[in-house]
């Protein structure tokens, strides 16, 4: 075995120069976006359609491949990009590759099938770099997830990769690393939002120790976020770059990611990365032949959703359950194993190799006075352009929402949006044009969260949305809290009978809900009301409709609605006659179909098996 | 017993007999035996010396987990906000009128489970269901049984 360990600098500078010269041709580069989004949608096949058709042609020397994670416009997967022009083609299918290889990469022809469509203007866009979508956003962060191929460290090098550890190591000292994170202003970016420079230096002035942790956050919880997924997957070596640096800055030799279990390419992706790591040096002892040892192990997540708070994620590698324990002392006096320990979670963690190239001065240009630099979001639910954005703080809602995310599908219109996870709240139309920031969020009852944005169009229900936030923290609260356990499960009971038409009491709702929120010890049961409280102040009237006219105004609580089919206009195809699990429309061809109210039980397949919209929600 | 004894010693041995490597051992066992067999959990207690009640409650905390056999093929069914939002709790309801179980149980010929997750991270392409590893993405209603259809036809051919 030829050993690849860098032993000093220089032998870094030698293993860079070697790969710029090798990457250095005039090959076609198509760019195919790989993450778990794009494999859903058939990428894998779409990459080897590539592989096959290149070798068939033996065009090897003139076009090269290259698989990566996720490009954040989830919504055209899988899609493609073609350097060195820049052209973005969407929605590929196998069978479409032959034709991109000889028309686009060998002749230079566009393919309009191929190209994006604005569902706003109908204008068709050629260059990635031109799409509505990616223009309003500052992919400081995400933007490396096309420039390399996430299972192979050299192309991490090729675009400077742990160029910000070896500055570090070889000209700072770690009191000076601290100053420059806190002199950025970086926040965590995992909810809380305390700033990172600061939770550094707690951890690093923590005393009586001989030994020191630091942690990868990768427990991405909230239903609705993956922009740390995507990280992971795409680019895992810059999130363990970050966590050497601060390991290094802490004075810690020993580092866990707690990665989810439902994350299975990002596990995977990150053990290849800790591996090549290691057998360049990265990890291990004398990192970069300095008197520094850190290394990495993975632990992963069994399904726990608070095990994302510190204390519990802490008991869970621990090996017990994952509960949450009283705070002071925080993790960065005792943590693990009663050791000092500096937990960040991914995003952040991403951002410090960023800091370190380009200084702290640079960083904190971008954003407001309180929230320095970007955040990913991600943009989901009933929007035009799903996927994950990353913008400046500081940016509307409106411009979020409208600019990049094209605007609500189907001619509807915007309800609210939430933010922030189960800890989060939903923010009505008049807040659109709220700069969003830490502070900002926190005061329109919401918070920043791990950075969950999901659009909700006058089909959602407001009171559905707190039902269900409310059954999620129900079942994941931990138990340990009485408010917490018992609250949580309350307050569903009383806005689900809200749901069912059955009344009550939103004074006693509200009660409860500040109570879950100063009797509880951990953040979930904290934040636990927000989704309640938020909902209750900017949609009360959407619940007094529940519960005085006994209506859903959005047509969505099934004990208030009933299914109708339109006279006027049922074809009568019996298109809606098969799917009904209840046998309770019947009715012959071209001729008007009946619904039988006792046998109906709103499962909604007649309504999504229509052409015609013939079938009426009351 | 007997035959947990050599299978479970060699799980075991695999990690630590820290307290650390009980739910790396758990999930062995659990991807060994596609649940976590009552025997297999008195044998982990003696080896690692930690009361079996502590590990039936670690046990019983983590959604990976299952104390009862599950199924040959699992249905995983996405219940994150977007997904809620986009028609996955109708979804969910369609599946368990197909396999006629309730979520988080498992049909009696052994071939399917059926669970719900809070978030697979697929949020762009939602309502998500993910059968043993494979994403479907924008289900709706009508695209349940076939895709049921699929797993059962591999029992068939069989």
């Amino acid at each position: 075995m030829i050993e690849k360990k860098i032993q000093n600098l220089k032998d870094l500078a030698k293993l860079k120069n070697k790969i710029k010269r090798r990457n250095m041709s005039n090959k076609i580069h198509v760019v195919i976006s790989n993450g778990t989004c794009g494999q859903a949608r058939g990428s894998e096949k779409v990459v080897q359609a590539f592989q096959k058709e290149i070798e068939k042609q033996q065009i090897q020397d003139k076009v090269k491949i290259r698989a990566t994670g996720c490009h954040g416009f989830c919504e055209v997967e899988p899609n493609i990009i073609i350097y060195p022009e820049g052209i973005f083609y969407q929605k590929l299918r196998p069978k479409d590759v032959k034709e991109i290889i000889s028309q686009t990469t060998l002749n230079n022809k566009i393919i309009d099938d191929f190209l994006y469509i604005d569902p706003n203007s109908g204008k068709k866009f050629i260059y990635e770099k031109e799409i509505p979508f990616y223009i309003k956003q500052q992919r400081i962060v995400s933007g490396n997830n096309i420039n390399v191929d996430p299972t192979n460290i050299d192309d991490y090098l090729a675009i400077g990769g742990y160029e910000a550890l070896s500055k570090v190591l070889s000209e700072k000292t770690p009191e000076e690393i601290i100053e420059i994170v806190k002199n950025s202003g970086l926040r965590g970016r995992g909810g809380a939002g305390f700033l990172t420079g600061y939770k550094w230096q707690l951890c690093r002035n923590a005393v009586n120790s001989d030994f020191k942790f630091v942690i990868c956050n990768a427990d991405e919880g909230d239903p609705g976020a993956y922009m740390d997924r995507s990280l992971l997957e795409g680019n895992p070596h810059c999130v363990l770059e970050g966590m050497i640096i601060g390991a290094y800055a802490i004075g810690a030799n020993q580092g866990y990611i707690y990665v989810r279990d439902e994350y299975p390419l990002a596990v995977e992706h990150v053990t290849i990365a800790i591996e090549q790591a290691r057998e360049y040096g990265f990890l291990g002892k004398n990192i970069l032949g300095f008197d520094f040892d850190f290394d990495i192990i993975i632990s992963k997540g069994e399904g726990a959703f608070v095990c994302g708070e510190e204390t519990a994620l802490i008991a869970s590698i621990e090996g017990r359950r994952g509960e949450p324990r009283q705070r002071p002392p925080y993790p960065v006096q005792k943590g693990l194993w009663g050791k000092p320990t500096n937990i960040n979670n991914i995003e952040t963690w991403a951002n410090v190799p960023l800091i370190m190239n380009k200084g702290a001065e640079w960083f904190s240009k971008i954003g407001t006075n309180g929230s320095k630099g970007t955040k990913i979001f991600s943009l989901v639910g009933k929007i035009n352009n799903t996927g994950l954005v990353e913008v400046p703080m500081g940016i509307t809602l409106r411009e979020i929402i409208y600019d990049i995310g094209g605007g609500i599908p189907g001619g509807k219109e915007f309800k609210a949006v939430q933010t922030g996870g189960p800890s989060g709240g939903c923010l009505p139309k008049e807040l659109l044009d709220l700069p969003i920031d830490y502070e900002s969020l926190t005061e329109a009852g919401s918070i920043m969260g791990s950075g969950g944005m999901i659009v909700m169009d006058e089909d959602t229900c407001m009171v559905d949305v707190a039902k269900y936030f409310l059954n999620f923290l129900r079942d994941e609260s931990c138990g340990k809290c009485l408010s917490c356990r018992e609250g949580t499960h309350r307050m569903w009971e009383i806005v689900n009978d809200i749901s069912e038409g059955k009344g009550g009491d939103l004074e006693l709702l509200e009660q409860l809900a500040r109570i879950v929120k100063d009797a509880s010890m951990c953040g979930l049961g904290q934040t636990a009301s927000n989704p309640v409280l938020s909902t209750l102040r900017y949609f009360r009237e959407e619940y007094e409709a529940h519960i005085k006219d006994k209506k859903c105004p959005a047509r969505v609580c099934k004990e208030l609605i009933q299914y109708f089919i339109d006279e006027e206009k049922c074809t009568g195809c019996m298109a809606c006659i098969k799917p009904c699990p209840q046998e309770a429309i019947t009715g012959e061809l071209k001729k008007l179909h009946t619904l039988d109210q006792s046998k109906c039980i709103k499962c909604g397949a007649c309504y999504e098996a229509c052409r015609f919209d013939a079938i009426i929600i009351k | 017993m007997y035959s947990y004894n050599s299978k479970i010693e060699s799980l075991t041995k695999k990690h630590s007999s820290e307290r650390k490597a009980l739910i790396p051992i758990l999930r062995d066992i659990q991807a060994e035996y596609n649940y976590l067999p009552q025997e297999a959990l008195i044998l982990v207690s003696e080896s690692l010396d930690i009361p079996l009640i502590d590990i039936v409650g670690v046990a019983t905390f983590y959604r990976a987990f299952s104390l009862e056999p599950r199924g040959k093929h699992t249905v995983t069914v996405c219940l994150g906000t977007a997904c809620h939002v986009r028609g996955g709790p109708k979804v969910l309801e369609e599946f368990e009128r197909k396999l006629n179980i309730m979520t988080g149980h498992t049909t009696e010929d052994k071939e399917f489970t059926l669970e719900t997750v809070n978030c697979f991270g697929c949020c762009a392409i939602g309502p998500v269901a993910v059968v043993d590893k494979d994403y479907y993405a924008q289900i709706n209603i009508r695209k349940v049984d076939p895709i049921l259809k699929k797993y059962r036809k591999k029992k068939t051919k069989q």
